[in-house]
């Protein structure tokens, strides 16, 4: 995930940004809600993943077993390849 | 919840059988009005829907009637349409494969209108366990489900379900083994989740109303499970 902290509406919450995860499936695609917040179309439409984190990747303090984990729709813009190509 | 937002409690207190010392009020004094709806601020988005609705109207896009018939459908909504989708599945594999697919058009299988915006079952299995929530704001299958619980809404929920799964899974009374897996749906993008539960044992031979009947809100939520009332 990319640590942009962007002005405006989006839908990326804070604790995932910058984190690693998994990608789970293609959702959709889907009009940028980016785009949509100030009346544009938000078109062309970008494609949304369900991203799996791990609660240990987003919590470094977390308590609970490591295959607890959280699953999130992610607007591509948002998502960035691993720097090791994991 | 206390005595004092019954609706008809404003008409006296003869045949009540409460003394009027723990009342709240002196002996003799006019008992206080419950608020009504308007009593509260009227808010620039309350001000908006308002406007916007007198606007449709007036320039004849919907009628009076339309909009009353579309709130009554959105009211009639209930966790017992996502149970009688749940129990179908839980004595038709075939039923619950399509489900798992696209929930809307399973949905409509049963006659249930389930609106427009995409529903995504998942699904609970030895070992791993599904809770939704929406982190963001307070994103819900209301158009399955009807309107979401209070505490679906709040901020300790929104913020700690995805921090702490475990504790607040323990505060609804459900705790789990370490064995199982807690896995959380953060409902960000324009996707809508329900929880699958898992059948439970002594249910064999059931028929699909009295399985159903075990399927409340909170188990469509993944808060819960699904449990068989002691004989």
């Amino acid at each position: 995930m990319k640590a942009l902290f962007p002005p405006g509406h989006c839908r990326t919450p804070f604790y995932i940004r910058g984190k690693r995860g998994r990608i789970l499936d293609l959702v959709d695609v889907e009009p940028d809600p980016e785009e949509r917040a100030y009346g544009r179309s938000g078109l062309p439409a970008v494609p949304v993943w369900r991203v799996v984190f791990d609660q240990h990747e987003l919590w470094p303090d977390y308590r609970g077993p490591d295959r607890d984990r959280v699953v999130v729709g992610i607007f591509e813009p948002w998502l960035e390849p691993l720097e090791d190509g994991g | 919840m206390s005595h004092d937002h019954e609706p008809d409690h404003d008409h006296g207190h003869l045949g009540h059988g409460h003394d009027h010392e723990s009342h709240g009020h002196p002996p003799g004094q006019r008992h206080p009005f419950q608020p009504d709806l308007e009593d509260g601020p009227y808010s620039w988005h309350m001000a908006l829907t308002d406007a916007v609705a007198d606007l449709l109207l007036a320039k004849g896009l919907i009628t009076a009637d339309e909009l009353r018939r579309t709130l009554e459908d959105i009211d009639s909504k209930s966790p017992a349409l996502g149970a009688r989708l749940v129990a179908r599945a839980w004595v038709d594999p075939a039923f619950k494969a399509r489900l798992l697919a696209d929930v809307n058009a399973a949905a409509a299988e049963l006659g249930i209108d389930a609106g427009p915006i995409p529903i995504r079952a998942v699904e609970c299995k030895p070992g791993e366990h599904h809770v939704i929530v929406c982190t963001l704001c307070s994103c819900y299958p209301r158009l399955l489900l009807g309107p979401a619980p209070d505490w679906y809404k709040a901020r300790a929920y929104r913020s700690r379900v995805v921090r702490e799964p475990r504790a607040v899974l323990a505060e609804f009374g459900l705790e789990l083994d370490p064995e199982v897996a807690v896995i959380v749906h953060d409902s960000t993008a324009e996707l809508r989740f329900m929880v699958l539960p898992e059948r439970p044992a002594g249910t064999e031979g059931w028929d699909e109303e009295r399985l159903a009947a075990l399927v409340t809100r909170d188990c469509l939520i993944g808060v819960a499970r699904p449990t068989v009332p002691p004989a």
